[in-house]
């Protein structure tokens, strides 16, 4: 057997990549970003070696692509990608998602990038070094700085975690 | 065991991301299907058409439609056979099967007696191919025998041959094996099952 239907990738890792997207460029830019990754990562598709680690290489090309809208928002430097006084459509209004969504924006971007692939798309250290460049310790190191970062931008203000039902 | 309970793990932190939401994916998934049909990379678009037979998987390449497949086929194991003989590249993407969608529609419910797509037979080829090119002439509402269908298709002796074309037919209801019966008087074997064959008989001589 050879390469599963591409349906199955989207339907299997596309909520995944989005949320990495928006760890990384917060939720205006996500959608270009998971846009452009699974358009080439269809393209590519049928290059990609059956027995490859597809998640690791959809993070790879969502990497690419999120530094090119990095490198855009920068150019840009428009204050408009700033949604955190939107009403959120998820739990409470003004609500603590989208005090994570900022604070995970304040990080720096190797800083994002190591807690996203990590935490969210579960790669090892390893793969993210390769995809980042640097040391499997460095991406390490990164990214439990950004996580304790997280927890004093994020968590100081002291709010009620029991009310979050979502942790799972 | 010695934890600090203020202290989230990092797993907890980011459980407070929100889960990404139907609607997001819904949106970026029609966003991702029409950009793969502009880029030209769309090789076998599909979607499901619920009918009394229940739901009809339905494929498409660029040519016209590839496959259509009852449940009883597995429509998981269909797609991966289209990706393992087309492409790989298998989207869901309505568009390129509204139109065989609605005359699939149309058929159930008896105003439709022919369709008028355009069909890929690339799954299907020699012999096969040349009976399932005979169906199309048995009219609606009527049936022709296995045996006839074969001296349609230039050998007479060739039945069990009509049969296994009949039966690996990847466009059933479009292409109507279904009105191949046997010359006994008996309805023969069908890939969407017996029933199926019986039913889809029944509605065109009711109509």
């Amino acid at each position: 057997m050879g390469h599963q239907p591409f349906e199955a990738v989207v339907q299997r890792y596309g909520s995944t990549v989005l949320r990495v997207c928006r760890a990384v460029l917060g939720p205006a830019a996500a959608d270009d970003a998971w846009s452009e990754t699974f358009l080439s990562a269809m393209q590519a598709y049928s290059t990609l070696r059956p027995d490859s680690n597809v998640e690791a290489w959809l993070v790879t090309i969502a990497h690419r692509k999120a530094i090119d809208q990095v490198r855009t928002q920068a150019r840009r430097a428009v204050p408009t990608a700033n949604v955190p006084d939107r009403p959120t459509t998820h739990g409470q209004p003004g609500g603590w998602e989208s005090d994570l969504w900022a604070a995970l924006k304040d990080l720096p971007l190797k800083q994002r990038e190591t807690v996203a692939y990590h935490y969210l798309a579960g790669l090892p250290y390893a793969e993210i070094a390769t995809i980042l460049g640097g040391t499997a310790e460095s991406a390490r190191r990164a990214a439990a700085d950004g996580i304790a970062t997280l927890r004093k931008t994020y968590l100081q203000p002291p709010h009620d975690r029991d009310a979050e039902g979502e942790a799972s | 065991m010695m934890t600090t309970p203020e202290l989230p793990t990092a797993a907890e932190l980011l459980a407070a991301l929100p889960r990404v939401d139907d609607d997001a994916e819904r949106r970026l998934h029609a966003r991702l299907a029409a950009a793969a049909l502009d880029a030209g990379i769309l090789d076998v678009a599909f979607r499901t058409v619920d009918t009394p037979l229940g739901a009809l998987l339905l494929a498409a390449t660029d040519q016209g439609l590839v496959r259509v497949a009852y449940a009883r086929e597995d429509h998981d194991r269909v797609l991966q056979q289209l990706a393992d003989t087309v492409s790989p590249r298998v989207l869901r993407a309505p568009a390129r099967l509204d139109l065989a969608a609605r005359e699939i529609e149309e058929y159930f419910v008896g105003r439709r007696t022919r369709f008028d797509l355009p069909l890929d037979f690339r799954l299907s080829a020699g012999f096969r191919r040349t009976v399932l090119a005979q169906l199309p002439d048995i009219a609606y509402g009527t049936t022709a025998t296995y045996a006839a269908i074969a001296a349609a298709a230039g050998n007479p002796k060739a039945v069990r041959a009509v049969g296994s074309a009949c039966a690996t037919n990847p466009l059933p209801v479009v292409v109507p094996c279904h009105r191949v019966v046997r010359s006994d008087g008996t309805i023969g074997q069908y890939v969407g099952g017996v029933d199926a064959k019986q039913t889809l008989l029944t509605l065109e001589a009711a109509a």
